[in-house]
């Protein structure tokens, strides 16, 4: 595979976000991590992410594959972790992912699935936290390719801002080409639900702890499920408490 | 143990609690009935200290304490506890982790020593085992894939653990079969009927009065408690309906 060329952060709109300093000392990047399942299988694969560094997923599921993909993506510095997914016939595709971010770090999250063939399903649940000046981008699409008839696509998009001078970018994107096909999809940066709080507090739990066990329960909701889901939850529940 | 003086409570604006007083002593149980949209939860809510319920006039002294100068894990500390009629689903927090620390938390405020965690999983066995809810349901996040019934038998398991001294139940009957009602019920007895503790029960319907038997029964109409009787009162609203008892 040849080396792309560095991109121009301020004119590529999939690199939008990243610091174009830090991508510099990362170039070129390694090929990304190419993954074909086949037929009838399944996938797993966790990735966690804690230093400097682009890592990219690519998978390729044949008809009636499945994979579950989960990600930790934290550190001090730039980390972004890139999952491509092409679904075949009746695939199936998960990706749970969280990022927390404190200090001046800037993660990303980057993720894109595509159906290519009919009646295929996939869900993306990404969550984000984020304190101090950190930046976190999530960058998320479902593509429906024409004749992908019966896809049924879900995508979560969320993050959490402890301080006001932290970032979030969320970019969802939805291409369909067909018809006859479901796609759900959410986005929002915000805050923790109020009757969440109010129920914790209504046990005696003062607030900062009420507010620590929510964002444990927001960060969760994307690793539920995960073959390792008590060692990623373990590593986001570090991060937080750094964070918080 | 409560008294609740010519509260005005609003949320969002709107006035729903219109002048409501209510007194009630250690030992008692009191039943609050009223069609919808009287106030009931509204009171719940403001008891418990809920953000957006906003007091506008009068006072709640719980055991000769400003209530309402409270925050409401100050309520809890105290001696409150609120019974949710839509317990909150919190998923990757299991039960055991936030009773042991909500637990530990009334006690640290109160100045009494901690629980290990060998000493609180005794205290959670028994009190699932009056629910008759296994550990292994305890162990799991926090009323997540919980069916109805099943979050309200949660309820009663975290108010048995957390032992309040006086318990606002706000619809704890709704959405139950007639067994777990059974079940609920025994264990508001076995938990809080008891010479230093007192309970509130929000309902709407007689039945869960069948098998926890109030002292006194009143009907919430318009933000004010408009009637009070006995246990024979719950009966005459079954029977006639609130508008003709109200």
């Amino acid at each position: 595979m040849t080396a792309r060329a560095l991109p121009d952060t301020r004119a590529v709109e999939d690199w939008r976000y990243a610091p174009q300093a830090a991508l510099a000392e990362l170039w070129p990047l390694e090929a990304p991590d190419t993954v074909t399942v086949p037929a009838g299988e399944h996938f797993v694969r966790a990735i966690v992410l804690d230093t400097d560094a682009v890592v990219h997923l690519d998978l390729t599921l044949a008809a009636g594959a499945t994979a579950a993909v989960h990600v930790v993506n934290v550190g001090s510095g730039y980390g972004r972790v890139e999952v491509t997914a092409t679904l075949g016939a009746g695939a199936d595709f998960t990706l749970g992912a969280v990022q927390l971010a404190g200090g001046s770090a800037m993660r990303e999250i980057v993720a894109s699935v595509t159906h290519a063939a009919p009646d295929a399903t996939s869900r993306q649940i990404v969550r984000t936290v984020l304190g101090g000046q950190a930046t976190g981008t999530v960058l998320g699409r479902i593509r429906v390719e024409r004749g992908a008839i019966g896809t049924d696509a879900e995508q979560s998009i969320r993050a959490m801002l402890l301080d006001r001078t932290a970032t979030a970018n969320a970019r969802p994107e939805l291409e369909i080409f067909a018809d006859d096909v479901k796609c759900a999809h959410g986005c929002a940066v915000g805050e923790l639900d109020a009757m969440g709080l109010f129920y914790l507090q209504s046990r005696g739990l003062e607030p900062p702890r009420a507010k620590a066990l929510m964002l444990q329960a927001f960060l969760a909701e994307a690793l539920v499920g995960a073959e390792d889901e008590e060692r990623l939850c373990a590593l986001a529940l570090a991060a937080l408490e750094g964070l918080l | 143990m409560l008294v609740i003086d010519d509260l005005h409570a609003e949320v969002a604006g709107k006035p729903i609690l219109k002048g409501l007083s209510l007194t009630i002593n250690a030992g008692e149980i009191h039943a609050i009935m009223g069609p919808n949209g009287a106030g009931k939860s509204t009171l719940g809510y403001t008891l418990g200290g809920r953000p957006g319920y906003e007091v506008t006039g009068g006072s709640v002294t719980f055991e000769g304490r400003d209530l309402l100068a409270l925050a409401p894990h100050e309520r809890a500390a105290a001696g409150l506890f609120l019974g949710f009629q839509y317990p909150v689903e919190i998923p990757g927090v299991s039960n055991v982790q936030f009773l042991r620390e909500a637990l530990n938390a009334q006690r640290r405020q109160r100045g009494e020593t901690e629980l290990s965690g060998g000493a609180f999983l005794q205290v959670a066995k028994l009190k699932a085992g009056l629910l008759k809810m296994d550990m292994d349901m305890l162990k799991r996040p926090v009323n997540v894939g919980f069916s109805g019934g099943e979050k309200k038998r949660a309820e009663m398991v975290q108010m048995g653990i957390l032992d309040p001294k006086f318990a606002v139940l706000d619809e704890t009957d709704s959405g139950l079969d007639i067994d777990a009602l059974r079940i609920c019920g025994e264990g508001i007895n076995t938990i809080m009927r008891k010479p230093g503790k007192a309970v509130l029960l929000i309902t709407h319907y007689q039945r869960l009065l069948d098998v926890v038997k109030p002292d006194f029964v009143h009907v919430l109409a318009g933000g004010r408690i408009v009637r009070s009787g006995g246990p024979e009162l719950a009966l005459e609203l079954e029977r006639e309906g609130y508008e003709a008892v109200a």
